[in-house]
């Protein structure tokens, strides 16, 4: 039967040697995928009370799979090695094995359950209602953008979210959109809310009213994405969230709240008009302008990191870029191309001046 | 046209295309699906190293996000329905008379029906691209991006129409097979004599005739809520998507066990031929792939974790799915035993076979890993899921069939594959397969979403997605030496003697090729091993006798006509209801020929 003595334990050493190499070598390119620092979206570097309750069950998981891992490989090698066809050998005629064949049985079970009951727990945790006195925000999610709508604040935003450190945060999530008299309807597809640092996803479902609550414990940026495919620009559905020390948001709040300053700038009121006879008014708010509700809010739309739901830098170009052919950056864009065809060069200068003056 | 009593194997006066087209021979139809399923099997690979290719740099151009879409969702479509599907129906033909010692399945008319409505699918599925575009909502059709409001044009069309008929085509062999392993084992084959891949066999059957008529009602009405303004899923007008993800779903993931199962089945006879000895706890690896295929019922919604289920679903889930584990652990362990004490032959099935365990493992240990809702909330919708579905079904269900190819190539055809060739091929798709699939571990776990057509850099996914890129080309390299191996052993003579492998099932009781009727006289199973038992105990197979009274089924060309129908009925539903109408015409033809053609 197989390699005898000396052979056999040659094989299992081999064996074990090999996938311990093997091990080590993929365990180093996990860390190496997985502790990334600020701006990234890894799924292993928590930043909320949640995200740690769910990080404490990833990381149980990891290693027992780590060990099954480990443990298969090593046996699979070993077993080829030892039991490789020999010369004048003959195989052990052996149905099976009873006892061996339950306690193999048990060693599933017993991994199986290790992994359950931290689970459930977190479950238990993570599913319920969030604190009484958490940050109330909607999220509705659009093709293909992020909004942002703060209830009891009364403002309304885009792309990126901001929210307080150390203080919960509940997300209620929402496909579809509002309406003048306060309506809402589910004409969006299923799109996901995911910032891996912050909390785990969850899907944002027309006609279905979903929650997620956490509550940040560092401030930063934090790169979050749609993770439900979506359609044509599912890939550019981006957005972030900006965790602010308290006083830092409640001048946040305090500044989104007023409406902006009418331009004085000779190019910004003409931006201004651009703004209107181009026809954007007739999709996008600005508070004190205009009440359109298709496209994103742009009240301050100037100081947001990003445009185009989190694809294009807001610089002066790339918003020109942007306007001028949306569905060059974002195939399928619901916003319609040439809209600024007909405007000379210098009023595209002056909108994009005006848009970027919200700040 | 008969086949007189007494004769057997007489030529006929048709052309071979004519004795192709209307055969109802369960080898020959074996070998349609197998030709064809391995033809979408390399489209299916070529759409995969579009997708690759377009992903190997940030922010690639070589495709648009429409063509995209279309690709990574046909893709899936093909890999499942068109490949993997139909490569095990190609086995399953083939060898479930073989292993039960029958001369046919039960219902050889059915048999050809069932492949002539899979290729009207496969094609239809496949030709979409150029007739208007292919099908573009992922494999998974989610309610309401595949609704006529996000996807207007004819792509979700061809989704709903080619999976009825390929739905159907299952649904056709899958009740056959049933009845020919229930009804026609030889006398002393006992259900626990039944070989291991007839009994995984039983149970892909039952799975796919208890789950394909859910997703046959909810892609009806999807069907409807698109051209004929019904509102099943739509929430905007009173529908619900959720409903579409549940009927989804509960066919969705017995499916994944209809794929992986047999593959399971092939191991487990490879394995102790190549080891020359009894498969480890055959009763156990019995009870857990019949388990297996009782819990895939109860798992669906871990597919739906974040759709926001609540607690108690999840929990409940959650413990259903890891439940699964175990009779999975079993399963790899008896794969152990088997192997444990041997003396193993390392031929190319054996590579295949113990490349499926390594892989297939860390495809089910990252599946109980999302197992937990908790880690799936970071897991789905990731590449850590594409990973994990990648090792299941690339790690485990095809290397099982590359195993099942080298080990039955010989009974088939009379030849063998070049071993050396073979081997060399073995490891240059074992690298490129985990070159590929591997490093999408990483990428999940650095927050990349599936499905995203480009990426930014500078979010740390460049590098591994070239890898990813590189080692798919390396797979498909190692693809096509095996297509070269097979073209330079189909040019050499027929020299394979019956049980080349020295196997202990039925199969190698016979010919290589077997003839039309498979057995001259049907043997007698006195064991689960049934050749061993009678090779240690001195057992002759009856000679084969002087006269042989064997009836064999007539061929037939109503199959053809009613897939033909069929065919019809679906472009109909795609172009005009007036073909449509014809369609159900020629299948009512078809039938009425069918139902009185004389079958002797």
């Amino acid at each position: 039967m197989g390699r005898s003595g000396p052979g056999r334990i040659i094989a299992l050493v081999v064996s074990l040697g090999i996938t311990l190499a093997v091990s080590g070598l993929l365990y180093y390119w996990f860390r190496e995928a997985a502790f990334l620092g600020n701006d990234y979206q890894s799924t292993f570097e928590p930043a909320s009370e949640n995200a740690e309750k769910v990080h404490s069950v990833y990381v149980l998981v990891f290693w027992l799979a780590g060990a099954v891992f480990v443990g298969v490989m090593a046996l699979t090698l070993a077993f080829s090695l030892m039991f490789r066809e020999q010369e004048g050998a003959e195989a052990v005629q052996t149905h099976g094995n009873s006892r061996l064949e339950i306690l193999w049985t048990f060693i599933p079970v017993v991994i199986v359950v290790a992994m359950a009951v931290p689970t459930f727990d977190a479950i238990v945790q993570i599913e319920g209602d969030a604190p009484d006195n958490a940050l109330e925000v909607t999220v509705v999610g659009h093709q293909w953008w992020f909004e942002f709508r703060y209830g009891d604040e009364g403002i309304v935003t885009a792309t990126d979210l901001h929210i307080p450190v150390d203080r919960a945060v509940h997300l209620s999530l929402l496909s579809g959109n509002y309406q003048a008299d306060g309506s809402f309807i589910d004409n969006d597809v299923i799109h996901s809310f995911w910032v891996p640092r912050l909390m785990g996803k969850k899907d944002i479902m027309p006609g279905h009213e979903n929650h997620l609550w956490f509550t940040p414990t560092e401030t930063g940026t934090f790169l979050g994405q749609c993770a439900e495919f979506c359609g044509l620009s599912h890939a550019k559905m981006r957005f972030r969230v900006i965790v602010q020390t308290q006083e830092d948001y409640d001048a946040w709040v305090a500044q989104q709240q007023t409406n902006p300053a009418d331009p004085t700038d000779e190019q910004l009121l003409a931006g201004q008009q651009a703004f209107s006879s181009a026809g954007c008014i007739g999709c996008h708010t600005i508070n004190g302008v205009s009440q359109g509700l298709v496209g994103p809010n742009l009240t301050y739309v100037g100081e947001r990191s990003t445009l185009a739901g989190g694809w294009l830098d807001n610089t002066p170009a790339q918003m020109e870029a942007w306007i001028r052919k949306p569905s060059s950056v974002k195939p399928g864009s619901h916003m319609p191309d040439g809209l600024v065809d007909n405007l000379s060069q210098d009023q595209v200068d002056a909108l994009v001046a005006y848009l970027q003056s919200l700040r | 046209m008969a086949t007189a009593v007494g004769t057997v194997g007489q030529t006929t006066e048709h052309s071979k295309i004519w004795e192709w087209m209307t055969t109802v021979d369960h080898k020959k139809i074996a070998s349609l699906y197998g030709v064809t399923g391995f033809t979408f099997f390399l489209v299916g690979g070529i759409e995969a190293l579009l997708v690759r290719t377009q992903l190997a740099r940030p922010e690639g151009t070589v495709l648009d996000a429409d063509l995209y879409n279309q690709l990574f969702s046909t893709h899936a479509l093909t890999m499942i329905f068109l490949a993997i599907m139909p490569l095990g129906a190609s086995f399953f033909n083939y060898f479930i008379p073989l292993q039960i010692g029958a001369r046919d399945v039960a219902f050889p008319r059915l048999n050809a029906l069932g492949y002539w409505m899979y290729l009207s699918g496969g094609l239809m599925l496949t030709l979409s691209f150029f007739f208007g575009g292919a099908p573009d909502g992922g494999w998974f059709g989610y309610a309401p991006l595949s609704t006529t409001a996000f996807a207007p044009g004819r792509n979700m069309d061809f989704y709903t129409v080619s999976l009825l008929i390929l739905g159907s085509s299952s649904l056709i062999a899958s009740l056959n097979f049933v009845v020919t392993i229930i009804n026609m084992r030889a006398p002393g084959m006992t259900m626990m004599r039944l070989p291991v891949y007839m009994w995984m066999t039983l149970v892909v059957a039952f799975l796919l005739v208890l789950s394909l008529p859910v997703v046959t009602v909810g892609l009806i009405q999807l069907y409807f809520d698109r051209n004929f303004g019904t509102n099943f899923f739509t929430p905007a007008t009173g529908g619900d998507p959720i409903l579409w993800q549940h009927i989804f779903w509960i066919f969705g993931h017995p499916e994944v066990y209809v794929l992986i199962l047999p593959s399971m089945g092939i191991v487990s006879e490879v394995l102790p031929v190549m080891s020359r000895k009894p498969l480890f706890g055959y009763a156990a690896i019995v009870f857990a792939g019949a388990a297996i295929g009782v819990l895939g019922f109860g798992v669906w919604s871990h597919h739906m974790f974040t759709t926001g289920l609540g607690t108690v679903p999840q929990v409940v889930f959650s413990a259903s799915t890891m439940a699964i584990g175990i009779p999975t652990g079993i399963k790899i362990f008896n794969w152990l035993g088997t192997m444990y004490g041997g003396n193993i032959r390392f031929t190319t099935a054996t590579y295949y076979a113990v490349g499926f365990i390594a892989l297939f493992t860390i495809g089910g240990i990252s599946g109980v890993m999302h197992a937990s809702p908790a880690v799936d909330t970071q897991h789905q919708d990731s590449y850590f899921v594409v990973a994990h579905i990648h090792y299941v079904l690339f790690g485990g269900a095809i290397m099982g069939i590359f195993s099942g190819i080298y080990y039955w190539f010989p009974k088939m055809t009379g030849r063998f594959l070049d071993e050396t060739l073979g081997k060399v091929s073995f490891w240059v798709m074992f690298i490129g397969m985990n070159m590929t699939f591997f490093p999408m571990h990483f990428l999940g776990i650095s927050g990349m979403p599936r499905r995203i057509y480009t990426y930014e850099s500078g979010l740390g996914w460049d590098t591994w997605n070239l890898v990813a890129t590189i080692g798919a080309y390396i797979m498909a390299f190692g693809v096509l030496l095996f297509v070269i191996n097979f073209f330079k052993s189909m040019r050499q003579p027929q020299t394979a003697p019956d049980n080349p492998w020295g196997g202990s099932t039925l199969e190698w009781a016979t010919s290589s090729p077997p003839p039309e009727h498979n057995f001259d006289v049907i043997p007698e199973v006195r064991d689960r091993d049934p050749l061993w038992y009678n090779r240690d105990h001195g057992i002759e197979l009856p000679p084969k006798p002087e006269h042989m009274h064997i009836h064999m089924p007539p061929p037939s060309y109503y199959p053809l006509i009613i897939g033909a129908g069929v065919t019809l009925v679906g472009l109909g539903l795609l172009a005009h209801l007036g073909v449509a109408v014809a369609g159900a015409l020629v299948v009512v033809y078809g039938v009425w020929g069918w139902a009185l053609e004389p079958t002797d």
